[in-house]
């Protein structure tokens, strides 16, 4: 729905996809259409007994509770209004909007100035910088969180040792005070490369003439950076922010591996996800923890939706 | 022509933009502050996997008496230490990798094929209800995966599925981001002449797709199984929450746990030297693979960005 309602208002980038899918001959097509449904079964079939009968027995579930005494009981919403009213689950969303507010800008800020330089073409060592920052998308988030996790360590990680051979102590990465900043650092240091080369391949294809224009204006680098590439390849700076929000409402794996290295600080609902998996399996409360789960869905369908809403709108104006 | 070379040819190919508009943008005089930039740049995205090669070379003594970013003069201990990995827990390390590669390939050959075959159907056949289903697609992209894996792992513990390979294999099968790139790159990648010329001729639809459909959209088909695979490899919350047999685990969930022994400290500090090299052999495997199929998984990124 508004993904492709999106993708359909994006300016076109001078892609030869769009054209050779819009000038497909209709009317030949509908006599074979039909037999799409043969293709894209295999699918579909997998769709609906991941996807839709899981989101509706969970949603089901979420309608329930269940007591040791009494059995289970249909208890209409009450789980959502206990949700809507849990500080620890309000507390761990807040926590995760935060995180967003700064983390997304400052990791696309990077992706988008290394893009830039990438494509600029004035860089010495382009194939290995490239690489080099790309190269961490391939690694676990486990792993990633494990190594930063030690390197911030006080113990045996090379800051405090640094910070200890200058006679003073390394800021506390994982106290309570420096832990969201410690996890939006690693959470950038992953995903920073994979967003700057996303940027960049929209870069690369931007026809060079229009660069042309540019020129003749006397418009030097960044001045061309600014405003003939930026316009140009925003409809792809959007879809990466819609994936991170999506990505980093559902933070998991970091706090979880955080919290095996400082208990105290992470509790067990430093994060939505983190919460519901813990209702589970430690509260066995699966029923609240459906309806968690759900609201979590909800609160990232308005939020894209309302990205998308908003970005197209500016799209039209312009 | 090297290997990136060619894969920018082949996406600019693919996208109609001739190759020498690229190349005019090349033979700049290069900036030495860019450059410098970028170089401290790489040296902070470098920094931890290089600590994790060098740490993986030190005792759990050398880790705790030695500077972490370089190594330590008391001996060189890579071997013992990937011994140890190997052996310890009976060699579980070892179940571990195996599992992960078994889960990952059979996922995303699974996921990509269905990915492949839908993708093709929905560009190029035009059937009664076909952009409600896409935009359903599409819209379940926004579906936290919490709201999914758990009321699977309790569907699948009704059906005595939980605790066995399958509650991996089965979940990861569905991928609507890799349906969504198929059918972009089935859009561009398959001409309907071809198609119609085939039908002609007398070909069923599913030879057409065999014999043409699918070898035209084999590069994309390599990207979406790419994606997949490392999205499999890496994938923690999922085993997590569907095993509890350590003997099935992939090596991220195996990892974790020997993290939260050797952190919880009842007695096993001697687990950290395992985990760091435990943690360097997981990543080998798939920056390797990165490194050989740079070209398939520029293009299919760049597919995304081009369409989004």
């Amino acid at each position: 729905m508004s993904v492709g309602a999106q993708i359909r208002t994006a300016p076109p980038s001078g892609s030869g996809l769009r054209t050779a899918r819009a000038s497909v001959p209709g009317g030949r097509r509908k006599k074979h259409g039909t037999k799409g449904y043969l293709f894209i079964a295999p699918f579909l079939l997998v769709f609906v007994v991941l996807l839709l009968v899981p989101l509706g027995y969970s949603f089901y579930i979420s309608l329930f509770r269940t007591q040791i005494v009494g059995g289970t009981t249909f208890v209409g919403l009450t789980n959502y209004r206990a949700a809507l009213s849990d500080t620890l689950f309000r507390s761990g969303l807040a926590r995760v909007g935060r995180f967003i507010l700064v983390q997304t800008p400052v990791m696309l800020g990077f992706a988008l100035f290394f893009a830039l330089a990438l494509d600029s073409a004035r860089l010495r060592f382009a194939r290995l910088i490239r690489l080099g920052v790309f190269l961490p998308y391939a690694v676990p988030s486990i792993v990633a969180a494990l190594m930063w996790g030690y390197l911030y360590g006080p113990s045996f990680g090379p800051f405090a040792q640094i910070a200890h051979d200058l006679g003073t102590t390394a800021p506390g990465f994982l106290s309570s005070q420096w832990m969201l900043a410690s996890i939006g650092n690693i959470v950038t240091w992953e995903f920073t490369g994979y967003n700057m080369i996303v940027i960049y391949a929209a870069l690369q294809a931007i026809p060079s003439e229009l660069y042309d224009a540019a020129a003749v204006d006397g418009a030097g680098g960044i001045r061309t950076a600014w405003s003939v590439k930026i316009p140009i390849i925003r409809p792809v700076l959007q879809l990466l922010v819609f994936f991170s929000l999506i990505g980093t409402f559902q933070l998991f794996s970091e706090p979880d591996i955080m919290a095996a290295i400082a208990p105290t600080v992470i509790g067990n609902a430093y994060t939505p996800n983190l919460y519901a998996y813990n209702l589970i399996f430690t509260d066995q409360e699966v029923n609240y923890a459906a309806a968690v789960s759900f609201l979590l869905a909800f609160v990232i369908l308005v939020l894209s939706y309302s990205v998308i809403l908003l970005t197209n709108r500016r799209n039209k104006r312009s | 022509m090297t290997l990136i070379g060619r894969a920018e040819r082949r996406l600019f190919g693919h996208l109609g933009i001739s190759h020498h508009a690229v190349e005019r943008r090349h033979g700049r005089r290069p900036s030495n502050v860019l450059t410098l930039i970028m170089l401290v740049m790489l040296v902070y995205f470098a920094l931890p996997l290089f600590w994790l090669a060098v740490s993986s070379t030190k005792s759990v003594t050398q880790l705790f008496h030695s500077f972490g970013l370089w190594f330590s003069s008391g001996g060189f201990n890579l071997v013992s230490n990937v011994h140890e990995v190997f052996t310890y827990d009976g060699g579980v390390y070892v179940s571990w990798l195996g599992n992960t590669a078994l889960y990952a390939v059979v996922s995303a050959s699974g996921a990509a094929l269905l990915a492949a075959a839908g993708g093709y159907g929905f560009a190029k056949f035009n059937f009664p209800g076909k952009s409600v289903l896409f935009a359903m697609v599409l819209g379940s992209i926004m579906v936290p995966f919490t709201a999914l894996a758990v009321p699977t792992y309790l569907l699948l513990s009704k059906i005595g599925l939980v605790n066995t390979r399958w509650a991996i294999i089965i979940p990861s099968l569905l991928s609507p981001f890799g349906l969504y790139l198929m059918r972009v790159y089935a859009a561009g990648a398959v001409p309907d002449a071809l198609i119609e010329a085939a039908r002609l001729d007398g070909a069923g639809e599913f030879r057409i797709f065999r014999s043409i459909g699918f070898r035209l959209v084999a590069p994309g088909f390599v990207t979406v199984l790419l994606l997949s695979l490392v999205a499999t490899w890496n994938n923690y919350f999922l085993p997590l929450i569907m095993l509890n047999n350590p003997r099935l685990f992939p090596v991220t969930v195996g990892l974790a746990d020997w993290n939260s022994q050797a952190t919880t400290g009842s007695g096993s500090q001697a687990l950290y030297n395992i985990v760091i090299t435990g943690s360097l052999l997981s990543i080998i495997p798939l920056i390797v693979a990165f490194l050989f199929l740079q070209r398939y998984w520029r293009n299919g990124l760049s597919l995304g960005s081009v369409t989004g």
